[in-house]
């Protein structure tokens, strides 16, 4: 039952998953069929438990090497974008809930709604076209050669492209802590606190928080891959040389060890990143630790 | 998300709430929109008679693009393509998922531990990596390979969903009664399971419509989509992207008629989920 939480399991599945007709390809296309399938799939995950990706066929360097060099952008990307969305989605989501009978409570709802629906590429193209062509406040693309040594320049390209991924993501993120909230709102702790003296901002941040926060963490896992896949997909509309632009790349040109690599690491993160999101509801929610089992219907 | 502890009154009919009626009349806009490209477009897509990336005009309402083609053509045949996608993605990923979540309600403990744990990871990643590992495996882009691929990321997300809600209809009484009577499990699915379920599916299908719409256009802006002679909504947005200095328009149009068909389907679950789940 705990079997989820052991790193290797759900790794090595995943990788079958992934990797395996990806290497099937990469056998077929390039090195040829003389090796058996099982055996290549066998070196392939006897190299990746030392970390080697190969190659890249195109342009020879090792592909953890170009990987490394590509997460410096898209890490931050995530990071940055993903913790402007919650601090977009946290207050706005409390304060949809709360004043949901005024009117920006009701507006609030309204735009994220809307913000929903809308692809995240589209907003980079909207928001190139609002600050890049027509007030020209912000680079429409790009990424300084000199990537972090030049800290300024790099953070002055990711503007747009971590507002773009922060627009699309607060909107879902702040539809959870709406309705987190609306049941925190409606409980009877909340009701108690208030007979017992409390003032309403005291009980909800003494008593609602923390109960309001244990369904959102377990979301963040989720919402923090889809950050991560945010930046993937706005790499490709500010052409910034990312994870994301490797993996189309070596999609284009065939270039199966650097596409597999990309997809292994990626898959490593997603899961890793829903590792800790587990963890760490269970830090914050003590009724986890006790019913490990609990989590299962 | 709780689940009527009876089965639902056969003949309970659909409260038109101003939020499903809303969804309908813009779903229901492209629906004709599609159905029409069918039989007559404003232009042939092809032609690329006009001239080369006209602004808005009232023979061209959404101007040309860069070949001369009429932009507005190209997006209602997008419609067509979109609902495709939906469509096809939602009945892939309702077959194969509806089919493990009963498999795995119905299974020995030790299948169903092993489903529900292979879904939590799947569930993890998000639709549209699902669906690049797909297509980057499948090796050839093409309109069928990206709806295989959404239907299948989805499935997983169903599936869960039907384990969940089977296992709660599966412990009532009247379950155990119907056993008792004689009724086999296939019989008991049909007549207790599904029509209990169906109504918080059918919600999260409505969802996950949308959100195929969405994966669709961006797989497709990536190049990993509908190759060129489909006028994919997202494609248009990256052909048009790169002139969006000279032509502006094309580079909105089609993120417009995108939204509006997404909002309309969002407004319709969350109509129907009002009409299932009433709180």
């Amino acid at each position: 039952m705990l079997l989820r939480l052991l790193p290797g399991d759900p790794a090595n599945a995943l990788v079958s998953v992934g990797a395996d007709p990806a290497q099937i390809e990469a056998a077929r296309e390039q090195v040829g069929s003389n090796l058996p399938l099982g055996e290549q799939f066998l070196r392939f995950l006897g190299s990746l438990a030392r970390f080697d990706l190969g190659t890249s066929f195109i342009s020879g360097v090792p592909v953890s090497a170009e990987i490394a060099d590509r997460l410096a952008v898209t890490v931050p990307l995530t990071v940055l974008s993903f913790l402007l969305a919650i601090l977009i989605a946290v207050p706005l989501g409390i304060v949809a809930a709360v004043k949901a009978d005024r009117w920006y409570g009701a507006a609030i709802s309204v735009v994220s709604q809307l913000g929903i629906a809308i692809p995240v590429f589209w907003v980079g193209i909207l928001l190139v076209s609002i600050f890049a062509i027509n007030i020209r406040l912000f680079p429409s693309g790009g990424f300084p050669s000199r990537g972090w040594a030049d800290p300024s320049g790099a953070l002055y390209a990711l503007v747009l492209p971590i507002l773009t991924i922060a627009v699309v993501m607060s909107s879902s993120l702040l539809r959870y802590v709406r309705s987190a909230t609306r049941d925190v709102l409606g409980s009877d702790y909340l009701r108690t606190a208030r007979a017992l003296g409390e003032t309403f901002p005291q009980a909800l941040m003494r008593h609602g928080v923390r109960n309001g926060s244990a369904p959102i963490i377990s979301i963040l896992g989720i919402e923090l891959a889809s950050t991560f896949l945010g930046a993937v997909v706005v790499e490709r509309v500010f052409s910034l040389p990312g994870l994301g632009s490797m993996l189309l790349l070596g999609i284009e040109q065939r270039d199966y060890p650097n596409v597999q690599g990309v997809l292994f690491v990626s898959t490593l993160l997603v899961l890793l990143i829903g590792f800790s999101a587990d963890l760490a509801q269970r830090l914050i929610d003590p009724r986890l630790r006790d019913r490990a089992a609990g989590a299962r219907s | 998300m709780t689940l009527p502890e009876q089965a639902i009154p056969a003949r309970r009919g659909l409260r038109f709430s101003p939020t499903l009626t809303a969804g309908l009349i813009l779903v229901g806009l492209h629906i004709a929109i599609a159905l029409l490209t069918l039989f007559w477009t404003p232009y042939d897509p092809a032609s690329t008679a006009g001239g080369r990336l006209e602004p808005p005009s009232w023979s061209h309402w959404a101007g040309t693009d860069r070949l001369g083609r009429d932009f507005f053509t190209q997006i209602m045949i997008g419609s067509r393509i979109a609902l495709v996608v939906g469509a096809g993605a939602v009945a892939i990923g309702a077959a194969i998922g509806v089919t493990i979540g009963l498999l795995a309600a119905f299974a020995t403990r030790f299948l169903d531990d092993a489903l529900a744990a292979t879904l939590d990871i799947l569930i993890a990643f998000p639709t549209l990596l699902l669906a690049m590992l797909v297509v980057a495996a499948s090796d050839s882009a093409s309109l069928w390979t990206a709806i295989l691929a959404l239907g299948i990321a989805m499935s997983a997300i169903v599936a869960r969903l039907t384990r969940i809600l089977a296992k709660r209809v599966l412990r009532n009484d009247y379950i155990a009664a119907s056993r008792t009577a004689g009724t086999s499990w296939p019989g008991v699915v049909a007549m207790h399971v599904l029509p209990n379920i169906w109504p918080t599916l059918a919600v999260s299908f409505a969802l996950q419509f949308g959100l195929a719409i969405i994966a669709e256009a961006s797989l497709s802006y990536l190049g990993l989509g509908t190759p060129p002679p489909n006028a994919s909504w997202g494609r248009l947005l990256q052909e048009a992207q790169g002139t969006v200095y000279t032509a502006p328009i094309g580079a909105i149009a089609p993120g417009i008629a995108l939204v509006t068909l997404v909002i309309g389907i969002n407004l319709i679950a969350d109509g129907l989920r009002d009409v299932a789940d009433p709180v």
